[in-house]
């Protein structure tokens, strides 16, 4: 018998190298949240600069209170799909608002961020259809690629050049054609150049998706994303986003003008087969929607506190995932056992951020990578910069 | 489908940058499991054989290419279409 297990030992002696060096940095656990921005971890307060908080909304007294009331009123749970067990009125009204709030037609929820991502491709491409998606794309865009049986053809990351290459090779094959990018990329924070791609979809033709799961509520004048911020809202035809950053929730939304976008909710089994959103997380996350059109100040406080650790780490000599300001701000490593070695300290000295090794990273790069949030000080950041300095710098140097 | 040796040889050119393991390459070489390259390299590498060759190779196809003459008869057939 061939134990199915067998092919993860690589996995497990991995994981053991990196437990030996101290504890799990890909699965540890918060024993006390005490605010968006503090946990106890290990008996230690900790700065938590790794939880893509960005909205800091997840201790708001609204929202809990939102969220309370829909427990109360609507019970634990849904117990099943929409289609089965039907919606509750939270969930359309949380349609709608999204629907308002991104100046969209229509806006369909799903579970999870990831389901979003599973269902909208999936629901838009067929098997005859092509989707060409970005070399650095969440693996929730890999994986709904990969369900919508569609041809899948990969573009050089941020290559507008790349892609119009490959649309033109794949010129006269039948089917339609999706191209994906995203607003802000979870890795390295560097955003779509939407411009360039839009002149790419007027000159080839093709339907675009933005995933703005990491820009959504982020960027922009009104908090819509990256096509709000370079104002080119009209030139994307599908939007997708979550709950489970700038919302402070979970789940995840597609949203859409084309007169069909309906259809869609009987076409995407991530949609169709699984249970809908718990009352009190639709809750949340309608009350924290409102808060996003409601309290630009949030998102004025978190471009600061991501300029002043962009800054800080720039003085420190760090080298960076990106070379522009942006709520997601990694630092590149050596390898492996120095990253982990740097992400012990740095939790020992009381900042929490993401270890992120290859192949979950581009380009083969090992980074430690942070996520600020409009909750935190500027005494939060300044702690950072100089832990990191201390940490990670002086390393870099030795 | 059989693969022109070629093939093989400009493949195999191309794969060494991202060989880490000195191991020699083959025909028979399995460009994931043998030479220990994730799952993001593999698609890395195969985009330099597409540049390289000038063809599409879509990535339900490299999910089901294994060895180097797999690769290599996979692109023989594609420039021979273009």
């Amino acid at each position: 018998m061939i134990d199915l297990l067998d092919k993860h030992k690589t996995i497990a002696e991995r994981h053991a190298r990196m437990m030996a060096m101290g504890v799990n940095a890909v699965g540890l656990t918060n024993d006390r949240i005490l605010s968006p921005t503090r946990a106890m971890i290990k008996g230690r307060e900790t700065i938590l600069a790794g939880t893509n908080n960005y909205m800091g909304i997840t201790f708001d007294a609204d929202c809990i209170k939102a969220g309370q009331e829909a427990l109360a009123e609507f019970g634990t749970g849904t117990t099943g799909s929409r289609i089965a067990n039907g919606s509750y009125a939270l969930h359309k009204e949380l349609e709608a608002e999204l629907a308002r709030f991104l100046k969209r037609k229509h806006c369909i929820v799903f579970s999870t961020g990831y389901q979003a991502n599973l269902g909208m491709m999936s629901g838009l491409a067929g098997p005859k259809d092509t989707i060409f998606l970005d070399a650095d794309s969440h693996s929730s865009i890999y994986d709904g690629c990969t369900l919508s049986g569609a041809k899948l053809v990969r573009f050089r990351h941020n290559d507008a050049m790349d892609l119009d290459k490959r649309l033109t090779r794949s010129e006269g094959e039948e089917g339609g054609r999706l191209v994906v990018v995203e607003g802000i990329y979870s890795m390295l924070g560097d955003r779509a150049p939407l411009a360039d791609f839009v002149a790419v979809k007027k000159k080839h033709g093709f339907q675009l998706l933005a995933d703005e799961a990491h820009s959504f509520g982020v960027l922009g004048p009104h908090g819509r994303g990256l096509a709000d911020e370079v104002g080119l809202e009209d030139d994307i035809d599908f939007i997708v986003g979550t709950f489970s950053k700038s919302v402070g929730a979970i789940g995840g939304f597609g949203a859409g003008n084309h007169p069909l976008f309906e259809t869609l909710r009987y076409a995407m089994r991530p949609y169709m087969f699984t249970a809908s959103s718990s009352p009190a997380s639709i809750a949340t996350s309608l009350a924290a929607v409102k808060k996003l059109a409601a309290e630009p100040e949030r998102r004025d406080r978190l471009r600061a506190n991501s300029a002043r650790l962009f800054a800080g780490f720039k003085s420190l000599g760090l080298d960076m995932g990106c070379d522009m300001v942006s709520p997601v701000i990694a630092v590149k490593c050596a390898d492996e056992i120095s990253t982990i070695g740097m992400w012990n300290a740095l939790l020992e000295a009381g900042v929490y951020v993401n270890i992120a090794l290859p192949p979950g990273t581009p380009n083969k790069l090992f980074l430690l990578r942070c996520s600020v949030s409009a909750a935190h000080s500027f005494d939060d950041i300044d702690k950072i910069i100089a832990l990191f300095g201390k940490v990670v710098a002086s390393r870099a140097a030795a | 489908m059989t693969a022109s040796q070629e093939t093989i040889d400009q493949i195999c050119k191309l794969l060494e940058p991202f060989n880490s393991t000195g191991k020699a390459l083959t025909p028979d070489t399995e460009i994931s499991a043998d030479l220990n390259i994730d799952s993001v390299a593999v698609m890395d590498f195969v985009m330099e054989v597409e540049d390289h060759f000038d063809i599409e190779i879509p990535l339900n196809v490299v999910s089901e290419t294994h060895s180097i003459s797999d690769l290599a008869a996979v692109v023989d057939a594609r420039v021979k279409k273009a």
